[in-house]
């Protein structure tokens, strides 16, 4: 169970930072990793876990930036890949990004963190909450009252929710106004294939919370229709039990925003397909045809927005002409993205584009058939058909306001041709 | 709550914007700096200080060195400011390792904070002190250690837990003797459950590198009772340290296994995907202890969505996650057999994904959903990637040999793919097409045709061969066979040898199919085979071809045109018992390579058994001498020379008496190819050469004696040691009679003669040489007599074999020809050595490579013998096996009261032969052989049988 170091490492190969909890590791442990991220095709395609000699590098892919962590004893890789993303997020959400100049901006800041969020390997804080309690982050307004007041960047206080049993909520909250806000987003993620048949789709629901509410607000949140939800998982503040036993989310929420459950709708039961796409795309001595139109399916009376269509296009293409019944396209010949801007499907205006693309002549692409990929939005829509009834507040006696939003957006909605 | 937080809150909550930048602390790599930083470090302003510090740091995390600093940075440790006080934390752990004297300075610090009334110091510097990894720190460690393990504030408790293991990492020997571990098994019954969890962590760390500190932490079930209640309260990495310690727990009954599941099942909707991966493994653990069938089917229902939903997180928790899958979907098939489109491929996934995927798609295959997976696997040998696209076509060849009905339907695919003429697309679907005639025989035959079309398309040797088999196998429906083969042979040097291998048979099935028309063809292969090339096997296969063909056409038909076994239908299977290891380690390191964590974590004993170590010191000894005195028995055997013109055979051996490069340490010869050679002893050459054809394992018999030495059988199991036989009759040798006995000793083989002088006249001047043969066996010493040896009078003596002679194939495999010298004259003589003095002491394979080398030996190296019945009990059988070096890797108890045992043998040239005995109960015992080289598997069958006789 246990991290023995860290290497922060960007996309040209270097070691921007270094972090050793047990004894130092020299940077050599690294190179196993350096041969893999040269054989790889694209940088996402690095294999998680590699071995090098014996010792077991880690890594995640994020934000253009590698983390890679080592270890020396029998682990469990999902535990040290979650880590890892955790610390990507706290770093997000103390810098705003986590890129590579972000971290070294901060560079004292993201080392204590990484001190604080593992002891000897083990985790030891890693809820956002406590940390921000521990180490202020980096703001100016913070900045300029330590100035003034002479107050450090580090408190000298235990965090009281440490230990308390709900260690995700910081004791001492007080808000003027109480509100609660709910974002039921789902995301499709659909396979179809040339005929327009479903191959697979299936839906990733999130409930996105921000909670500004004073005290210890206990919470309980039903639906109408809980059977859908059969594969969900919690944040850690919600009471499996009784979820278990009356379909009830109930929960003492964290401050602030956090995703209190995500969902997953999978294949068997019937996902709706809000869209659908026709695309012809053909190759014959070095041109291309191309001929796509995009249309609304079962979209239950709400309209489709944020529509784009992207295509990658073979290496070979150098250009593409097309013209447009909707919206505006791009060509990016660096990376062969053909991408198709439609915006809002009007309910009596079917949005197509068709065109050609040039490629030289004896090459490969005559088989090429790429994979779209669709982007949309619909608002006020959970195409799972998921409903919250209602939303009880226990433990405090003020009145919040609550709220309730459904999105329904495009996962990895990929159209074959 | 200061108003310090306060100011920051309204600055926006969630996202908080990063504008104040510690790059400045980098701006500071100039000369002097160090002296500069010195300066500043020893300045009277605290603000001063803290900068300094933080620039310390700074270059300290880009990996400068800054450690001369030391005493200046340590200094600044005492101070009232927390921040100061953690930066100078952070740097003593980083620099102490380097200044272990330095530390020592600090430790007073640390002591006196141990005592602070605030708890979050007390917990940094118990913290921090076990981060300083040096030794001699730890004796002042250990008195603040234990105050904070019973510190009032649990935030303190739970710090020190963790320290308690960081101690151990630097010394075990001090844990045990302060009784820490104890304490630490107290602390799972604390009232706080993150200090259940970090002790619970510690613990499991502590017996990963020390099995032996398991004494004194007992885990049991009221323990586990409260480790179940802090489940549901500690934070999520506590949850994943309980569940893996509950792993190691068995419930006493069913009862408990169920009430454990379901305490343990609502884990299985946690956001945290390590957290349900655990579960899972725990879970699926208990299930195998659980007769319920109702609750287990309630159980695999539950598994499945979780599973599932890791494969929507991100690639690399869905990498760990599918190896994971791949281990659940062997063991209990049920569970996600409605869930394969969870396993389609999505076109941007990466690489090491997609390839899981496919892995699980093909287990998951079934008629129900095969055209469904058959279509997807036609989309995906149309993408880019081609090592995908490969694994892809290979996939839909094993869905047809996994889904009988779906045949039909993949053969069609194949042969739609093949038209593509996408050139790696075809050769990987002639590959497997190839198995799929193995598998459905005479049923698809009409399209080789088409196959026929691609043949110069294919470059690689895998292709080539498969193609070659192809042609070969149905020789009689293609009507252009012998141009087909005669084309590649052509290029036949240039193959590569899986291709040479295969054109050979090819051939010869082609003559032995249509004789009139092939003949020039056979004899061009045979003769490239035999004498053009050096390859062994090749001309082993060669001479066997050429000699079944030249004596018995009619064996040779029945041999090489033989009915073939079906292959089976899934590969690359795990074996069961470690699938069921694995199991028992989902989730780690182990899941995902699907080795046992022994078998690469170092600090783990993989278990196994240990030989008792046979007086490997004397032969350590002994070696120098032997070589010493090698040397002069080479002088002297030069000396005394050997009468050239002897015996009609006798010239070529003792030419290789002479020529004998004698055992100093010269590596393996390759057999030489004596085809060539035209000599005058023609007649022992093609005796000896043509012999070598039988190769192939018909099986021969070692000298086996039986009764006289039941004497050995009632004592304990010692090595056998047949009794001796004549092996030179006095009637040939002038009146000398030797008989001899193979004998395995102190790690070395022996033979033990004895001369029976049968003259008139007193014998003298012995020696002794070995020809070359199979296992470069060579004497180790000089012949030792006590000559002269009297008339009517027997001498013994035991004489070293070592196996770094010069090698030279035998046949039987076991021969051994030999020359003995004494002042009459040299005879020349032959025995048979006993297979079982050539098992090596270290022929004990590790417990895991063994079920990953027998798959990996095809099944035709496989046979399979009757044993005569045996009275000894399975004890008996397993220490005789292991007195004679057959080591007994596993033993698993079968159905019907069958036994079996797993065994290795090594050859002393290297060649491992594995076994399954089975023994019934009160049935004759039955062996199975699988080596990749098949001649030996009719020594060691029988060198079994004369060890295990009664």
């Amino acid at each position: 169970m246990l991290i023995n170091s860290i290497f922060f490492i960007n996309h040209s190969g270097d070691i921007f930072l270094e972090k050793h909890w047990r004894s130092i590791v020299s940077r050599s442990v690294c190179d196993q990793f350096f041969d893999a991220q040269t054989k790889a095709a694209t940088p996402e395609d690095v294999p998680p876990i590699i071995t090098a000699n014996k010792n077991y590098l880690i890594s995640i892919y994020r934000e253009k930036i590698y983390l890679v962590a080592v270890t020396q004893m029998e682990v469990q890789p999902l535990f040290v890949i979650e880590f890892m993303h955790r610390v990507m997020d706290t770093f997000t959400e103390y810098f705003d990004e986590c890129t590579e100049s972000a971290i070294k901006d901060n560079i004292i800041v993201v080392y204590q963190l990484l001190e604080e969020m593992l002891d000897n390997g083990f985790p030891l804080a890693t809820e956002l909450n406590i940390l921000t309690e521990l180490i202020k982050p980096p703001t100016i307004i913070n900045k300029a009252v330590s100035m003034v007041t002479g107050k450090e960047g580090v408190s000298s206080v235990l965090p009281g929710s440490q230990l308390s049993n709900v260690p995700w909520r910081r004791q001492g909250v007080k808000y003027a106004n109480n509100e609660a806000y709910f974002d039921c987003i789902e995301d499709v993620d659909a396979i179809i294939d040339a005929n327009g048949t479903v191959v697979s789709a299936e839906i990733h629901g999130n409930i996105n919370c921000n909670v500004h509410l004073s005290g210890m607000p206990d919470l309980s949140m039903s639906f109408i229709n809980p059977r859908l939800l059969d594969d969900v998982s919690f944040h850690p503040c919600v009471r499996l039990k009784r979820w278990e036993n009356e379909k009830i989310l109930s929960f003492v929420p964290p401050d602030g925003s956090f995703v209190l459950m995500s969902y997953h709708i999978s294949t068997q039961n019937q996902v709706a397909i809000p869209v659908y796409v026709r695309a012809m795309i053909n190759f014959k001595d070095g041109q291309g045809k191309v001929d796509i139109t995009v249309g609304p399916k079962q979209t239950l009376g709400k309209t489709v927005d944020n529509v784009v269509i992207t295509v990658p296009m073979p290496k070979d293409v150098t250009g593409c002409s097309m013209t447009t019944s909707v919206g505006s396209y791009t060509f990016d010949p660096s990376s062969k993205q053909l991408r198709w801007d439609i915006g809002k499907i009007q309910p009596l205006k079917v949005p197509t584009m068709r065109g050609t693309c040039t490629a030289p002549a004896g090459s490969q692409c005559k088989d090429a058939h790429p994979t779209i990929h669709v982007d949309f939005k619909i608002m006020q829509l959970a195409v799972s058909g998921l409903k919250v009834n209602r939303l009880d507040m226990f433990n405090e006696n003020y009145k919040p306001f609550k709220g309730v939003k459904y999105i329904t957006k495009a996962g990895n909605f990929q159209v074959r041709t | 709550m200061s108003m310090n937080f306060n100011a920051f809150r309204d600055g926006g909550v969630g996202k908080m914007g990063g504008k104040m930048s510690d790059s400045k602390y980098f701006n500071t790599q100039k000369k002097g700096e160090i002296y500069e930083l010195k300066a500043e470090l020893n300045s009277d302003k605290k603000e001063k200080k803290k900068e300094a510090v933080k620039k310390v740091i700074a270059s300290m995390t880009v990996g400068k060195d800054v450690s001369a600093l030391f005493t200046d940075v340590t200094m600044c440790m005492q101070t009232d400011n927390l921040e100061l006080k953690k930066l100078v934390y952070l740097y003593l752990i980083n620099y102490a390792k380097t200044q272990p004297d330095l530390a020592i300075l600090a430790v007073n610090t640390f002591v006196k904070d141990c005592e602070d009334p605030n708890p979050l110091i007390r917990a940094l510097a118990v913290r921090t002190m076990g981060c300083i990894r040096v030794e001699k720190i730890t004796e002042y460690l250990c008195e603040p250690l234990r105050k904070c393990l019973k510190d009032e504030d649990p935030y303190v408790r739970k710090t020190a837990a963790v320290c308690v293991a960081k101690l151990h990492d630097i010394s075990a020997a001090r844990v045990e003797d302060q009784g820490f571990l104890e304490t630490l098994g107290e602390l799972l019954c604390d009232s706080n459950p993150m200090v259940v969890a970090n002790a619970v962590a510690a613990i499991s760390e502590i017996l990963d590198t020390n099995p032996n500190a398991a004494k004194q932490v007992n885990i049991d079930t009221p323990t586990v009772n409260k480790l179940l209640t802090a489940l549901n309260e500690c934070t999520e990495w506590g949850q994943i340290f309980i569940l893996d310690s509950l792993n190691n727990y068995s419930p006493r009954d069913e009862k408990e296994c169920i009430s454990i599941c379901e305490r343990i099942t609502p884990r299985l909707a946690h956001a945290n995907a390590a957290v349900v991966l655990s579960a899972v493994k725990v879970l699926m653990k208990l299930m195998d202890q659980i007769n319920n069938t109702e609750f287990v089917q309630m159980l695999q229902k539950k598994l499945a969505p979780p599973l599932v939903t890791l494969l929507s997180a991100e690639a690399e928790i869905q990498y760990v996650a599918l190896r994971n899958i791949n281990l659940v979907v062997q063991k209990r098939p049920d569970i996600l057999k409605h869930e394969i489109k969870a396993f389609f491929v999505k076109y941007n996934d990466p690489i090491y994904v997609k390839l899981e995927k496919l892995d699980i798609m093909i287990r998951l295959a079934a008629q129900t959903n095969i055209a469904q997976v058959l279509a997807e696997l036609k989309e995906y040998a149309t993408e880019v990637d081609v090592d995908f696209v490969r694994k892809a076509v290979r996939a839909i060849g094993r869905c047809a040999i996994k889904v009988e009905p779906s045949a039909e339907k993949c053969v069609t695919t194949l042969l739609e793919l093949i038209q593509t003429k996408v050139n790696y697309v075809v050769q990987e679907a002639i590959v497997v097409i190839k198995d799929i005639f193995r598998k459905y025989p005479n049923k698809y035959e009409t399209i080789i045709s088409t196959l026929c079309e691609n043949l110069d398309s294919l470059d690689e040797p895998e292709a080539r061969a498969a193609m070659i088999w192809i042609v070969g196998e149905y020789a009689e429906r293609i009507d252009n066979a012998d141009e087909i083969l005669q084309s590649f042979l052509d290029g036949f040097h240039d193959e590569n040898t899986q291709v040479q291998l295969q054109l050979l048979t090819a051939i010869v099935k082609l003559f032995l199919k249509k004789p009139q028309e092939t003949q020039e063809l056979v004899q061009k292969v045979l003769s490239l085979a035999t004498q053009d090339s050096d390859n062994p096997d090749l001309r082993d296969r060669g001479y066997i071809y050429w000699r079944l063909l030249s004596t018995d056409p009619a064996a040779a038909k029945e041999v090489v045109l033989a009915e073939k076994p079906l292959i089976s239908e899934e590969t690359d299977l795990i074996e069961p018992t470690l699938l069921d290891e694995l199991i028992c380690h989902i989730s780690s390191l182990a899941s995902v390579y699907h080795k046992p964590p022994s078998a690469f974590v170092e600090g783990r004993v993989p278990v196994r058994k240990i030989q008792v170590n046979r007086n490997a010191d004397d032969a350590a000894e002994t070696d120098p001498h032997i070589e010493e005195d090698d040397r002069a028995e080479y002088n002297e055997t030069e000396e005394t020379g050997a009468p050239q013109e002897e015996v009609g055979g006798g010239d070529l051996l003792i030419g290789d008496l002479l020529s004998l490069d004698y055992p100093a340490p010269t590596p393996a010869q390759q057999p030489v190819n004596n085809a060539n050679q035209a000599q005058p002893v023609a007649d022992l050459l093609g005796d000896i050469f043509g012999g070598m054809d039988l190769g192939g394992g018909a099986p021969v018999a070692a000298p086996v004696a039986s009764s006289p030495m039941d004497l050995f059988s009632l004592s304990a199991p010692t090595t056998y040691v047949a009794p001796p036989q004549v092996i030179l009759p006095a009637a040939r040798a002038k009146g000398l009679e030797v008989s001899a006995t193979f004998a395995r000793r102190n790690k070395g083989i022996f033979i033990d003669l004895t001369f029976a002088n049968k003259t008139m006249m007193a014998m003298s001047g012995f020696a002794i040489q070995l020809n070359k043969n199979s296992f470069g066996l060579s004497p180790g010493a000089p012949l030792a007599v006590n000559s002269p040896v009297l008339p009517g009078v027997s001498a013994t003596t035991s004489l070293s074999i070592v196996t770094t002679g010069p090698v030279m194939k035998m046949d039987p495999l076991l021969k051994v020809q030999m020359a003995m010298k004494n002042d009459i004259d040299v005879f020349y003589f032959e025995c048979l050595v006993p297979a079982y003095v050539l098992f090596v002491e270290e022929g004990s394979m590790e417990r895991n490579l063994f079920p990953q080398m027998w798959r990996e030996i095809p099944d035709e190296k496989e046979k399979q013998f009757q044993l005569p019945f045996t009275k000894k009990s399975q004890d008996q059988v397993e220490a005789v096996l292991a007195a004679n070096n057959v080591f007994v890797v596993a033993t698993r108890q079968g159905g019907d009261g069958e036994h079996l045992i797993y065994t290795s043998v090594k050859f002393t040239n290297g060649i491992w032969v594995l076994g399954e005995l089975r023994l019934p109960a009160g049935a004759p015992p039955s062996l199975a052989l699988k080596t990749q080289t098949v001649a030996a598997i009719a020594e060691v069958h029988s060198a079994i049988c004369t060890i295990l006789a009664d």
